[in-house]
């Protein structure tokens, strides 16, 4: 994660407006300023540099992919990340889902009046740095400041585009029988790096969050013509919502075994000690693929060699066409239903 | 990892269940009184292991399944007012009431928060003097000395703001309970190792005695639960009836004194209902008239009420080991862990909720056909 050198950059007079006032998002000077000053500096580029009311760009032939989804993590800050370069990894990383390259980012702000300064800078730098990391441009935004109270601080929601330069049919429907599945990497290190956080709980080590943009080696994958079923980034419910939800769409039966699933030492005793399952915790750099079984080998050393997905492994498969029905293998052997959360994750008692 | 993983081998498992195999002659009923025992059961699939023979029945012994329906709607009375802190282990926040739960409480306002200690509660009361702060102080001979240790800092620092609303509850009045039974059925006992970390398990001698049957300290690891099952199994077969120690690695007989010393000062033993059960004596802790004034309920002016259950739950019978959680008709058709008809319903290590998350009826066979 690149910290940005926020402190001596920030552009500007900290001394004069230490803090986001309403007046940055009334549409006057200041919020000209703000406008300029922070957001136009720092993520400019000749289509966000026209200020129009819209940006205007060529799209190439063929198909294209758009989400769009809004962060309100807390903290702002979290080991491995923040809010700014966590809305730009989620975004790219649903449009990577379906095959997307992606292209452009909206970026819109909600701010809490009395946010500092220096907290909305250090944001925009870190997004400004992880769309450049990610080759995207952010070509439009928007701000808008409420009372104090009536926000947490601070809320970004970001739309993507990106094209598809394949004819690939990357969906949950498309999950055939036989498909492994494939995950990218370890999981739960994002949900138990907040909870740690939020928490104020203390382990020996700090679990740093997976906060990454996985399209990479997607379309590498993709440009090598590797025959992709279905991608899905592991969010909130972790590996077993997104497990579900795909048995649920493509009406099959999905068999993974826990033993095969990667979990880091550290975020397995966070986990035992708040009796949380790592297979329902969130991930933020982590994804799912449905590929056939002879693409395996080629996937999996794609997959490999870059670093956001270095410890791919396969963990189960689809096995047939049938209601929808996801089992995991315990440790010991015998097969048991792997349910979505019911609701939040909530720490046992005892 | 380190301490855990030595517990769950899967070839120390089978040889512990081929043995368990090898011993059995005939049918055995053995309830596991603890529901992080349940929990293990259910996930890891440590019942699938056993012989036909053995029947594992799952006790009351989850804190928040137990916790009377009216205490839990006094819990959200009290969450509800204006200028209080609420404060609770997490998986309180989910079970319902007879209206509304608590996180349906904060929803619409209230401050509710999760605490992972009692302590943190003090510290609340302390850095919010103008609040009134409150915890939920639920839950087994376990969490009581933690409890008793909020009571007691709360005490000495001389707070004013801070009570806590008891519903706490002790294990050996419940094994009592269940054995004076008429319709008991159960034929030996995994006694709960957190439990007796914390109490030592002196107290099950008189009752293994009186009612003959085993009883094993039992830890929460598979290898734990199953090599439990065979202690308890190789005491049935051979027809004695003793208290054993399977968690020697958490357990002394004595068990954690200071701990047992704090909960003695703080707490009396009290009659307390059970949810699903009644009411059963001597099986609660109170506070000592010394500590009285920290009881939430008397600060709050809060009235004892009674609340029926839903008639159709059969939680009362599935607590006391006399109907598993399928055989009940509303059984993962209405009563879901989103809407939950009854107390083992709402906590994910209740039976119910346990057997609906890892095994509902009718798509087990499809799980055991892999």
């Amino acid at each position: 994660m690149n910290s940005p050198d926020f402190s001596a950059a920030c552009p500007l007079p900290i001394s004069q407006y230490p803090h986001v006032l309403m007046a940055h998002g009334g549409g006057g000077r200041l919020m000209h300023r703000l406008l300029e000053d922070v957001f136009g500096k720092a993520f400019s580029n000749p289509l966000l540099d026209t200020r129009h009311d819209s940006a205007q760009f060529n799209v190439p032939l063929g198909r294209l992919a758009m989400t769009t989804d809004s962060y309100v993590v807390r903290p702002i800050f979290f080991p491995g990340g923040d809010i700014g370069s966590m809305a730009v990894h989620g975004t790219v990383n649903d449009l990577a889902m379906s095959g997307a390259r992606p292209l452009y980012l909206t970026s819109a702000f909600i701010i809490e009046e009395g946010l500092p300064m220096q907290t909305l800078w250090r944001v925009v730098c870190s997004m400004r740095d992880a769309a450049k990391k990610c080759g995207v441009q952010i070509i439009t935004g928007d701000t808008k400041v409420v009372d104090k109270g009536k926000g947490d601080g601070l809320f970004i929601n970001t739309t993507g585009i990106g094209v598809l330069e394949h004819s690939l049919n990357i969906a949950p429907q498309n999950v055939q029988p036989g498909d492994a599945v494939i995950v990218s990497g370890d999981l739960g290190r994002h949900g138990m790096a907040i909870m740690a956080v939020r928490e104020g709980l203390e382990f020996e080590s700090q679990i740093e969050s997976d906060s990454a943009a996985v399209h990479e080696p997607i379309l590498e994958l993709i440009k090598a013509g590797a025959e992709i079923h279905c991608l899905r980034d592991l969010t909130r419910g972790g590996l077993a919502s997104a497990l579900n939800e795909i048995a649920e769409a493509a009406g099959v039966k999905i068999a993974i075994e826990q033993n095969a699933v990667p979990v880091r030492a550290d975020v397995n005793a966070a986990c035992e000690i708040l009796g949380l399952d790592v297979l329902h915790v969130a991930n933020e750099g982590r994804f799912v693929a449905f590929v056939p079984a002879q693409e395996v080998e080629s996937v999996l050393a794609i997959l490999r060699q870059h670093e956001v997905s270095g410890n791919s492994v396969v963990i189960g498969r689809a096995i047939e066409k049938a209601s929808p029905l996801v089992t995991v293998k315990s440790t010991l052997g015998v097969s048991r239903i792997l349910d979505m959360p019911s609701g939040e994750q909530l720490p046992r008692i005892c | 990892m380190k301490f855990l993983d030595e517990y769950r081998d899967a070839e120390l498992a089978q040889k512990f269940a081929q043995e368990i195999h090898r011993i059995t002659t005939r049918p055995w009923k053995i309830m596991e009184v603890c529901g992080g025992q349940t929990h293990a059961i259910v996930k890891y699939g440590i019942d699938e292991l056993l012989p036909k023979q053995i029947e594992l029945i799952h006790g009351p012994g989850c804190p928040v399944c137990v916790t009377p329906l009216e205490v839990i709607d006094q819990a959200l009375e009290i969450a509800a007012r204006p200028g209080v802190i609420f404060t609770s282990f997490g998986d309180m926040l989910r079970v319902p009431g007879s209206t509304t739960d608590l996180l349906s409480v904060k929803a619409q306002g209230g401050d509710v928060r999760i605490i992972y200690s009692p302590l943190d509660a003090v510290k609340i009361a302390e850095q919010n003097p103008a609040k009134e702060v409150v915890f939920f102080g639920v839950g087994f001979e376990t969490t009581a000395p933690a409890t008793a240790m909020a009571i007691y800092q709360a005490a000495q620092k001389g707070l004013k703001n801070f009570s806590m609303l008891i519903s706490h509850v002790l294990v050996p009045p419940a094994i009592e309970a269940l054995m004076s039974s008429p319709n008991c059925q159960v034929q030996a006992f995994l006694a709960a190792g957190h439990v007796c970390a914390v109490m030592g398990y002196e107290e099950y001698f008189p009752l293994a005695k009186k009612y003959r049957v085993p009883i094993v300290v039992t830890g929460f690891e598979p290898l734990d639960v199953l090599h439990g099952i065979l202690l308890t199994v190789q005491q049935l077969e051979s027809g004695r009836a003793e208290v054993e120690n399977q968690y020697v690695r958490a357990v002394n007989r004595a068990g954690n004194q200071s701990a047992q010393d704090l909960v003695k000062k703080v707490f009396k033993v009290v009659p307390r209902k059970w949810r699903g059960i009644g009411e059963i004596p001597q099986s609660g802790l109170g506070l000592n008239e010394a500590y009285g004034a920290f009881d939430a309920a008397p600060k709050f002016k809060l009235t004892d009420c009674c609340v029926d259950e839903p008639a159709e739950c059969v939680a009362g019978l599935i607590l006391q080991g006399l109907k598993k959680p399928h055989e009940c008709p509303v059984f993962g058709t209405r009563c879901t862990p989103e809407h939950p008809f009854g107390a083992t319903m709402v906590s994910s290590e209740g039976a119910c909720a346990a057997y609906y998350r890892y095994r509902r009826q009718g798509a087990n066979e499809r799980v055991g056909a892999l």
